[in-house]
This record gives C-alpha cells, structure tokens and sequence, in this order.
C-alpha cells in the first residue's frame, strides 16, 4: 500500500490521507478512461431524451432546459457512484484501507474527490454545450455551469453515504437510488432554481451561495457520515 | 340533519368519504397485520421448541 | 419512586416485552374512545364551514395523521440516536416498529391532503412545501424500511438503518425551506395551500381528541409490532420460549 522507504505515516495525520486516496483513485479511474466517457455518454443521452420526449418546441425547451440538465447530472452521478467503494470492498482493500493509520474520514474524502474528477467534472465542462440545445443564453450557461460545479462535488459527497450504506447489498443499485435521491433534491432545486432565478433577472450569486453553503456543509459531514457507514459495513 | 345529508356531505360527499373509507381501510389492515405478525413470531417459537 | 425503580432493567428485549403487553390496552382503548368522540364532534356536531362547505371536515383525519407522520419519524430518530449512542438492541428495536405505522400515516396525510385540496382549491396536488415535504417524507420511511429488509445481518441493520434516519432527519427541513424559495421564485402558488378555514372552537377540540387519538393510536400499534420483533429476532433464546408459550 504505502511505499515504506518513503516517509512512514503518522497517526491521524489528514492531508497525507486525503494525497494518498486521490491519486491512488484517480490513477485507477484514468486505467479505465473507455467507462469514464460511457458514464459521460449517458449524461448526454439522457439530456437528449427529453425533446424527444416533449417536442421540440422552443419556449417549452426552454422552460425544461435547466431542470432537465440538472436532472441528468444527478442520474449520472447516481450511475457513477457504485465505483467508489465497490472495487475496493469486493477484493478487500476497503478493509485495507480502513485498517490504515490515517483517519478514514480522511481517505474517503480523497476518494470523493478522485471521484468527482472523473465522473463530475467532465459533465460541467459538457453541460453548456448541451444546454445550447434547450436554448439557453449566456448568462443563463454560465449559472448552469457554475451551480453544476458547485452542486456536482455536493453530489459525490452525499452519493458517497449511500454508497457505503449499501456496500454488497443485492439490491444495490435501486436501493442507492431510493436512499440518495432525496439528499439530492434540495441541490436540485437550487441548482435549477438559480438558472431561472438568472432568466427572472435575480443576481447569480443568491443560488450559488446556497450552493455553496450545502457544498461546504457536505464537505465536512459526508465524509464522517460515510466513514461510520463504512465501518458498519465492514463489521 | 338526516342520514342522506349525512352521507352526501353538502355535495363533497366522495372526498370526505373517499378520505374517511381509505384512512379506516389502511387503520384496519395495520391492526390486522400487526397482530398476525405477533401471532406468526409466537407459533414460530412454539414449533421450534417442540422439535 | 424512579430511584428505587432500576430502569435500564426494561432496557432488554426480555423484560420489555411483558411490559409492552401490559401498557397496549391502556393506549388502544383511549385511541378509540378518543377517536369515537373526535368523530361525533366532527362529522355531526361542528357546524358546516361558510368557504368550504362540508369538505373541511377531512382535516380532522388529514391534520392529525400529517403531525403523527412527522412526530413518528423524529421518534424513530431519536431512537436510531440512541441505538447508535448505548448500543442497545431495544431502540434498534423500537425504531423498526415505529417504521411502518409512521409510513401509513404519511400515506393517509397525502391521500386525505389530495383529496382535500380537490374541492378546496381546485387541485389534487401541489408542489408546495408542505405536500412536497411529506412526500419525500414517505420516501425516506420506505427508504429506511428497504435498507433494514435488504441487509440480512440484523446489527449492520440496525446501525445502517440508524444511520440513514438521522441523515434523513437533518434533509427534512432543508428540502421544505427548499421549496418554499422555489415557490417565492415562481410567484404561481398565491394561493396560500396552508390555510384551514377559521376554527370555531368545536372544530378545534375535534381536531385535538383525533390527534390525540392517533397517537395513542400509534403507541398501541407499535408496541404491539415491538413485541413480534422482540420475538423474531430473540427467537433462539430460552425466555422467548417461555413467553411464546405462555398465554399473552
């Protein structure tokens, strides 16, 4: 795990923890780039499923185009979650990990982080580009992209509790759904909310605060929470 | 008031009564399930102490 | 009196369970005596309202079933606080038991809300705060009660389940404020969904005896459903047998 020539790890030591954890999970993430673009891909399907569902009249486009693509961001966040600690729990490294010196409120937080830079970051990049197709303005992308960028890390966050609830569960994938949709809903609403507060000619800066806020909030809490939930899995 | 005003609830009578019949039906199903489950534990126990 | 009593005594599944037995009949026979004149006043004494005619009357089942679905749920948490904090099988215990009783209050609320709002204010549904908050409120009681059924190891159960109450308890209350902004945002829901129509006092006792009468209601009903966990989950042990085998 550790290279021991290097330095050994001290006791409860946090960012070392949160070092180790991302750059071992990105390089795991980047060894599979093929599934990190199918996740992107379904992000794009599903966003292209509603004009095809609705008709592709403008103003109705228009008026569905922010809650469609923050829909979309939360089922392909939910989609990506089960890598977090799926791989690692089934061949034993979760345990490995958890055993480890550094806290695991620590570790898991890098793993999130790892996580959103995979699956989350490349859907903000691509969200304006799909938002052109509900025809959005401006200012308009820019409030998407800039919630999306704040609320996506949030949903890594609050994804990662359910996914560590659910750990090995035969139910898996419906059951992480039913348990972290609504930790999700008030993101949603906010992320939508501040695309049409920016339409109504509100400041950006109102909704992107709120945001910002449940970002912070989910930063220090979602970690413990997922920790404890890990450990209980792993009991 | 008569049973007839009663029972058509000044014209509402399907949401009063649609409300009423649904709440006394779920009440009635929980009574019942939650007694048959304490029963079923119960006769669980029974047949497995007899073996 | 309650220093010569040890009371973590009844904190086992073993000494709980002829307690419960003893204390239902004391919750199930006032829930019914409750209910029957909260009815009578209700549905017959209390006048006909001047704005809603006689569809107001549903409130005395919707307002008292929505206060149990909430009520029943912060019990349920703290009884998940406490199972995490003592580490106690019995509150794991008594949050299961709670579960569904407070799952079918949440649906009577929602059922008996829409049908409300029909005549009401022309609409079976809203997205306003409140019904949006219920309905996700259902959600996390079904959320709870399919975490607890998928993991088969009854402790990893408990504390998981223990877990996502809490987690559920603290997003209650974020996704009603939620709402509420998005509803300001939209200006469409003027009008005010949260308006009962002004409370002659009969309507208000009637609706106090029903509240009352759910909540003894659903003490009855839970303590009989802790009993048949107590049970299933202490089967192997010998006391169970005992009980099994006596009379109650």
């Amino acid at each position: 795990m550790r290279n021991a020539a290097a330095q050994p790890a001290i006791e409860g030591e946090v960012w070392p923890g949160v070092a180790w954890a991302v750059q071992r999970d990105l390089r795991l993430a980047l060894r599979s780039k093929a599934e990190l673009g199918v996740q992107l891909l379904f992000y794009a399907i599903v966003v292209t499923l509603f004009p095809l569902g609705v008709g592709a009249d403008p103003a109705l486009l228009r008026a569905l185009g922010p809650g469609v693509l923050w829909v979309a961001a939360l089922l392909a966040s939910l989609l990506s979650l089960p890598r977090l600690f799926a791989a690692d729990f089934a061949d034993g490294t979760l345990e490995q990990i958890a055993l480890s010196p550094y806290p695991l409120a620590a570790l898991i937080s890098g793993k999130i982080l790892a996580h959103w830079l995979a699956t989350g970051a490349p859907l903000v990049l691509l969200s304006p580009l799909l938002a052109v197709q509900f025809g959005l303005e401006a200012d308009e992308l820019t409030a998407l992209a800039l919630g999306l960028l704040l609320g996506t890390p949030t949903l890594s966050l609050l994804g990662a509790i359910g996914a560590a609830l659910t750990l090995g569960l035969r139910a898996g994938g419906s059951l992480l759904a039913l348990l972290t949709l609504p930790l999700y809903v008030p993101i949603l609403i906010f992320g939508a909310g501040t695309v049409e507060a920016t339409r109504a000619g509100l400041a950006v800066e109102g909704g992107l605060s709120v945001l910002g806020a449940a970002l912070l909030a989910a930063l220090v809490g979602a970690p413990l929470a997922s920790a404890a939930a890990v450990r209980i899995a792993l009991d | 008031m008569n049973l007839a005003d009663f029972f058509a609830m000044g014209g509402y009578g399907f949401y009063v009564w649609g409300s009423y019949a649904v709440t006394a039906a779920l009440i009635a199903v929980e009574t019942v399930l939650v007694r048959w489950r304490l029963r079923s534990a119960r006769e669980a126990i029974r047949a497995s102490e007899q073996r | 009196m309650f220093r010569s009593i040890n009371w973590f005594k009844f904190a086992s599944p073993a000494s709980f369970y002829p307690v419960a037995g003893h204390l239902i009949p004391w919750f199930a026979v006032p829930a019914a005596l409750l209910a029957a004149v909260g009815l009578w006043l209700g549905l017959v004494v209390a006048p006909t309202d001047a704005q809603q005619g006689d569809a107001y009357r549903i409130i005395f089942i919707h307002v008292p079933a929505a206060w149990m679905s909430m009520f029943l749920y912060l019990v349920m948490a703290a009884w998940c606080a406490a199972s995490l904090t003592f580490n106690a099988r019995l509150a794991s215990m008594m949050a299961q038991a709670l579960a569904p009783t407070g799952a079918m209050f949440t649906v009577v609320a929602l059922w008996t809300g829409a049908l409300w709002g029909r005549p009401a204010w022309g609409t079976y549904w809203a997205w306003d705060a409140r019904m949006t908050s219920e309905l996700i409120l259902l959600f996390l009681y079904l959320g709870y009660m399919a975490l607890r059924h998928a993991i088969d190891e009854p402790r990893r159960a408990d504390r998981a389940s223990a877990v996502l109450a809490l987690v559920g308890a603290i997003n209650v209350p974020i996704i009603y404020f939620s709402v509420r902004w998005w509803n300001t945002l939209h200006q469409g829901a003027t009008v005010s969904l949260t308006s009962a129509p002004k409370m002659a006092s009969i309507m208000l006792v009637a609706m106090l005896l029903m509240s009352f009468a759910a909540w003894f209601y659903a003490i009855a009903v839970t303590l009989i459903r802790v009993r048949a966990i107590i049970l299933e989950r202490e089967r192997r042990t010998t006391w169970a047998g005992d009980l099994a085998g006596a009379a109650r």
